[in-house]
């Protein structure tokens, strides 16, 4: 019977959640690097039991840890994350220039085809390759050196690179989201890169549909049909059906449309899911009501997912990388909260269960399914 | 021998119990130890002072003999009792951060 394996980073440490594919009765492992900000893990879809960890803190910055047997054992690799050529400058919050400075790595996205190649999004904005499993890393720097990114702008978390989508079937090409920059896209496997933001509107910036500047929060694609794509913006559910080249409004009837995790179903690309969260500066959800809302037609339509989640003084967040699904049949969908709780939903979000309820607050969810 | 005391999540990165203890050639200073340091273990570079500019992480600490070394010079001769092995160099998490 296959198995699944949750890889949750949190505030203060990384956790592993393992369990059968009927996904009732978990093993927890962790805390993993206890103490350590662990924006993010993930397994290479080659080699599951190849996993990249992002491990931080204030005190002592960034450290990569990589391990070859499924979380059991770690070891540290290189983090060293220099800008290639001259670093130039982003706006800061107050408008000023200010030259670009390493402050973390958000998220580690392998390669779809060799476990050895990572990539790593970073804040201030850089995406980087490794392609010896984690030991060096260089920077693609034809996004940095945009002829956009002086005028990019940090959001309210940093002028941050946290979604890298790849793309099996075009292998050149990757897509990025910076926020407060946008979405880019690359075809030539990073070399050169374009904004991918038209039909995007935020009120926020000066000019509300600008070619750059918008605060994506997350996109997400389902790999058969990698020419759509869905985001949560910072307000706004979105989709494309053209690669990113244009987006137009999938919101319909949530309640809010303000959120940070997408995710689709891994069996049927037009069921999508969000957390509405109240307000940009109300980082919880609405009505004290934890609701999971599902579209089954790729937006438009939408409906609350309650059963099993608490629906009364509840007021925790849910960050852009914290939801994941599996692939089993039924899909399973996951996600981790501020509050430190992780759930699952073993049948595409019909029902739901804690599998922990008291963690650190949770950054971010990932789960490998494993024969 | 120099003896130097991490804190205790670089002794962990590190995989090490208690004190490190590392041969200086030469003059001893800040930059040498930590020459040594990160030389001996890989895993602290980055750590305690930045890869590029070599400058002290803002919120690490470099502490002797009940003195605070963290602002003196990276060049600057540590004192004797560190030098002779006498005394351990602290380096030690801020109380700020996390």
């Amino acid at each position: 019977m296959s198995t699944v394996r949750v890889l949750v980073g949190t505030r203060k440490g990384a956790f592993i959640l393992t369990a059968d594919g009927k996904r009732e009765r978990w093993d927890v492992s962790g805390p993993h690097f206890g103490g350590w900000e662990m924006y993010h893990l993930k397994g290479s879809p080659v080699d599951p039991n190849r996993i990249y960890a992002s491990q931080s803190s204030s005190w002592f910055g960034q450290i990569i840890q990589r391990s070859n047997d499924g979380g059991k054992t770690w070891e540290a690799v290189g983090n060293k994350f220099a800008y290639e050529g001259a670093v130039g400058t982003h706006l800061w919050y107050d408008g000023t220039p200010r030259s670009w400075e390493f402050t973390r790595v958000w998220h580690l996205e392998p390669s779809l085809t060799d476990p050895d190649t990572v990539y790593a999004g970073i804040q201030d904005a850089a995406i980087y390759r490794s392609s010896d499993g984690g030991q060096t890393w260089q920077e693609l720097p034809g996004l940095r050196q945009h002829k956009s990114a002086p005028v990019w702008q940090p959001g309210a978390g940093g002028m941050c690179l946290h979604t890298i989508v790849l793309d099996k079937s075009h292998p050149d090409r990757i897509f990025v989201a910076i926020s407060a920059a946008g979405v880019f896209r690359s075809d030539d496997a990073g070399r050169t890169w374009q904004p991918m933001n038209r039909g995007l509107r935020s009120e926020q910036i000066a000019d509300p549909t600008a070619e750059v500047g918008h605060c994506v929060h997350r996109i997400a694609m389902h790999p058969s049909r990698p020419n759509v794509l869905f985001m949560q913006k910072h307000w706004d559910v979105m989709r494309s059906d053209d690669a990113g080249e244009s987006w137009k409004d999938v919101g319909g009837n949530l309640p809010t449309d303000f959120g940070f995790p997408i995710d689709v179903h891994a069996h049927e690309p037009e069921t999508i899911y969000v957390v509405p969260i109240k307000s940009d500066s109300e980082h919880y959800l609405p009505d004290g009501k934890l609701r999971v809302y599902r579209s089954r037609t790729g937006g438009h339509e939408w409906e609350a997912l309650t059963k099993g989640l608490p629906q009364s003084h509840c007021y925790v967040n849910v960050l852009r990388d914290a939801m994941a699904v599996d692939t089993l049949d039924p899909c399973g969908v996951y996600f981790g909260t501020s509050g430190g709780q992780v759930y699952v939903s073993p049948n595409s979000g019909d029902s739901w269960a804690p599998i922990v309820r008291d963690l650190p607050s949770v950054v971010s969810v990932e789960v490998q399914t494993l024969p | 021998m120099i003896r130097v005391v991490l804190p205790a999540h670089l002794r962990t990165l590190a995989r090490v119990d208690g004190e490190v203890k590392l041969e200086i050639a030469g003059q001893v200073t800040q930059r040498a130890v930590l020459d040594a340091l990160e030389a001996a273990y890989p895993a602290l570079r980055g750590t305690i002072r930045d890869h590029a500019t070599q400058q002290r992480r803002a919120f690490v600490r470099f502490f002797a003999c009940a003195e605070d070394l963290s602002n003196e010079s990276p060049d600057a001769p540590l004192p004797d009792p560190v030098a002779t092995g006498a005394e351990p160099l602290l380096v030690v998490g801020a109380m700020a951060g996390g």
